[in-house]
């Protein structure tokens, strides 16, 4: 290969390759990226069910269940406008507290939303930028309350 | 007093970098006299920097809580340790570190490269200074370590309690010194683009940096991936997580960057790729810093949840990534080709490589950013996890994995031996192990029963250059270079065996009951209290028997008080053929305890794959120098004996 040549086709490798990485990277995310839907979301009929997404929300206050065999869990998320009822076969990350945030990896059958994991909230300065308007709006709504 | 000292530091080798940039423009309209100065103000630039790292490592280590980033991120309480590692487990002071080390490499690049040209060597001493410069500024404008608190307090708010852990202790630094190690191979590119020697000469004198560097970033990412298994208490390695694609990302520019450096270093060849490949690298690395700093990401570790941050970083990266970028078109266009090759050559397979390598880079970039770019553009949110990265970048992992065996095989410039005949061994293993996977476990996922078949393959395959020849006196970085393909076939192993045998158990158990879990059996004697320095926890007594193996395990739930917050101890046992990996959960409302059990078959070769990986690196390394050292005695023979 003459050195010209030889560049022209180094060239057009890495472009081709670039051009690869672009097309594969669309067809992935086309069919495996997960949307983050909130309750209301949900609702408003957004979600297919099967199709695997995140959930996000506030634990409702005193709507966490233990079924018999110990290790699952039904509870309710929460954005202030709607509710999802959710179910989770697992321990459950450290902070998971009914009133605080969580985020739900899964899909919705049959109106229930079915949990692989629930993402851990691992400090309490930590807080998934998803939920932060909602905790932000939460917070508002508790101070006109008082 | 000390931590005004460590400012003042600071803001004298911010100036000096300032210096070294003004030296560098001198320089480049030709000014040579100027070397000398520079290379002492680098030096001295490097010692500054480390003069305020130890400061900040002094307030952490008394506990002085009239400095806020103390008070924030420590506790008087804490085991020394972690007062220590608390210093750089927190923004202001990771980035203190990241500038530190890219200020000592300066140094050391000015004390050490003797190989490059001059005036090659102070346009990339004045790039460095301009990197640093750009750091100096984000630090002391917004995110000063040293700024104090008043009144001060009595006590911190502690660091988040999963950061407590040995882990943590090795694996930022490891990360960063590999992440700021690229930094050296970047001010090479941009120096030799603004020279215009890009040459055999300049690859080798930044080979070792890039060598370094990798070796640096193989350690941190392998340990970082054990950390998560281990302290995450989810039983897996990897997560995709995006700050673990932060770190993946420059990993994979690096490894091209390596493969491309010896083709200029040994044939002159692809100058032009070779730079922006070292561009690449390192703009990876930043954009790395940038995720995870700028605090944009859902993740565990994006703590600095701070918009200013945030810009302030991005334009940084956008006006180093942008300046370099501009450069290579300006000047790439204008570099000689080198030496040409034939299709059929070890040049063809190494680009070969490196195309792989770039379209995985590629993949995993728009991963990670699409959610970014999503929400920026539509305000939709969304997630890009596991499914999309293994079902992408797994397949193509696999075919460079099997390209692997090939590449080493074939000569420089032109392959002329029917180099397919070395290859039936490899592939029959490969062929068997598919065959074995096929007959005894027909449910088995493509992907696991692919790794099996080409880990065989590959195992044998990454040995081969060490055949048809003395294999003791082939040199240490053929060596090297066997071991870390070696390495990769183990890794392989490891995680397929992992996907494909793992077998798991969720249950509640009361004390005296037993569970089962792969070959074993796992009875819960008692669940205790107990409690550390800074935390208590209720620890499980876990007996484990599988035939004469006879072993107890202790999971523990610590709860920590400052800040507050629960985590998961989990307790392994490691085998020869696999890891027991236990968790203890929480006590249901009947008394009996959440238990969750794993049997990893073979889980630790990911690991060991990884640490061979990086020891073919270290013997490759070693070898490079070893030899460059018996040359260099060899020419001072010469020349003291008279012939020269």
């Amino acid at each position: 290969m003459k050195p010209k040549n030889q560049r022209l086709v180094l060239v057009s490798a890495a472009l081709v390759a670039v051009l690869v990485a672009v097309l594969l990277a669309m067809w992935g995310l086309r069919s495996q990226a997960s949307f983050f839907y909130t309750p209301a979301d949900i609702a408003a009929g957004k979600a297919r069910d099967g199709e695997a997404m995140r959930l996000g929300g506030m634990v409702q206050r005193g709507s966490v269940k233990h079924l018999p065999d110990g290790v699952t869990i039904r509870f309710l998320v929460t954005d202030g406008k709607a509710q999802t009822p959710v179910v989770y076969r697992g321990i459950v990350p450290d902070l998971f507290r009914e009133g605080s945030g969580a985020v739900a990896e899964g899909r919705m059958e049959n109106g229930t939303f079915i949990a692989d994991t629930i993402l851990a909230k691992h400090d309490e300065r930590y807080m998934p930028p998803q939920l932060g308007n909602l905790a932000a709006e939460h917070k508002a709504g508790k101070t006109l309350e008082k | 007093m000390i931590a005004e000292a460590g400012l003042a530091a600071l803001w004298l080798a911010a100036g000096l970098a300032a210096f070294q940039f003004l030296l560098m423009i001198l320089s480049l309209r030709g000014a040579a006299e100027v070397g000398r100065a520079m290379r002492s103000i680098a030096v001295v630039q490097g010692a500054l920097t480390l003069i305020a790292f130890a400061m900040l490592l002094i307030v952490f280590a008394r506990s002085d809580m009239s400095v806020a980033l103390v008070f924030k991120n420590s506790s008087a309480v804490k085991p020394f340790i972690y007062k220590l590692a608390g210093a750089w487990g927190n923004h202001e002071g990771s980035m203190l570190m990241w500038v530190t080390i890219l200020a000592v490499a300066g140094a050391f690049l000015a004390l050490l490269s003797h190989r490059t040209s001059e005036r090659t060597l102070l346009a990339a001493l004045g790039a460095q200074a301009v990197l640093a410069l750009g750091f100096y500024a984000f630090l002391l404008i917004a995110s000063n370590p040293f700024s104090r608190l008043w009144p001060a307090a009595l006590d911190g708010r502690g660091l988040n309690p999963l950061l407590q852990d040995p882990g943590l202790a090795f694996h930022p630094p490891t990360l960063y010194l590999g992440y700021v190690g690229l930094s050296v191979a970047f001010s090479l590119a941009v120096g030799a683009l603004l020279t215009g020697e890009v040459d055999s000469k300049l690859a080798r004198a930044m080979r070792p940096w890039v060598l370094g560097a990798w070796i640096l970033l193989t350690l941190g990412i392998t340990a970082g991936s054990y950390w998560a298994y281990y302290e995450l208490g989810w039983g897996g390695y990897w997560f995709w997580d995006p700050v673990e694609n932060a770190s993946l990302m420059p990993w994979l520019a690096a490894t091209a960057l390596l493969h491309s450096i010896n083709v200029l270093a040994a044939r002159g060849a692809l100058k032009a790729w070779t730079m922006m490949l070292a561009v690449i690298a390192f703009s990876m690395s930043m954009v790395g810093t940038f995720l995870v700093r700028s605090g944009i990401l859902t993740s565990v570790h994006a703590f600095a949840i701070d918009p200013e941050r945030g810009t302030f970083l991005l334009a940084l990266l956008a006006i180093y990534v942008g300046a370099a970028f501009t450069l290579f078109a300006i000047r790439g266009a204008t570099l000689k080709e080198g030496a040409p090759f034939e299709l059929v050559s070890r040049e063809s397979g190494l680009v070969i490589n490196n195309l792989i390598l770039t379209v995985i880079l590629g993949v995993v970039f728009v991963g990670t950013l699409y959610p970014l770019f999503v929400e920026a553009v539509s305000g939709e949110k969304l997630s890009v996890g596991a499914p999309y990265f293994n079902a992408v970048a797994g397949p193509l992992a696999l075919l460079l994995a099997v390209l692997v065996g090939i590449g080493p095989l074939l000569a420089w410039r032109r392959e002329t031996r029917p180099v397919f005949k070395q290859l039936p061994v490899p592939a029959l293993l490969g062929v068997t192990a598919l065959a074995i996977t096929i007959i005894l476990w027909p449910a088995m996922h493509i992907l696991p029963r692919l790794g099996f078949m080409v880990a065989a393959y590959l195992a044998a395959a990454s040995i081969l250059p060490l055949t048809g020849r003395n294999p003791l006196r082939a040199p240490l970085a053929t060596w090297g270079m066997v071991v870390a393909h070696f390495g990769i076939a183990v890794a392989l192993l490891g995680m397929a065996s992992n996907a494909a045998f793992t077998s798991e158990r969720l249950a509640i158990a009361r004390p005296g009951e037993i569970l089962s879990v792969g070959p074993w059996q796992v009875q819960l004697q008692e669940v205790t209290p107990t409690a550390g320095k800074n935390w208590t926890a209720v620890e499980a007594e876990l007996r484990a028997a599988r035939g004469d193996d006879l072993v107890t395990l202790a999971p523990q739930t610590r709860y920590f008080s400052d800040p507050p917050m629960e985590t998961n101890e989990s307790a392994i046992r490691t085998f020869w053929n696999g890891q027991l990996y236990t968790v203890v959960g929480k006590q249901d409302a009947s008394g009996a305890w959440q238990l969750r059990l794993w049997w990893k078959p073979f889980v630790t070769l990911i690991w060991a794959g990884g640490a061979l990986i990086a020891l073919g690196g270290a013997l490759a390394l070693l070898g490079r120098i070893w030899r460059r050292r018996a040359r260099h005695s060899a020419d001072t023979d010469f020349r003291r004996r008279g012939y020269a």
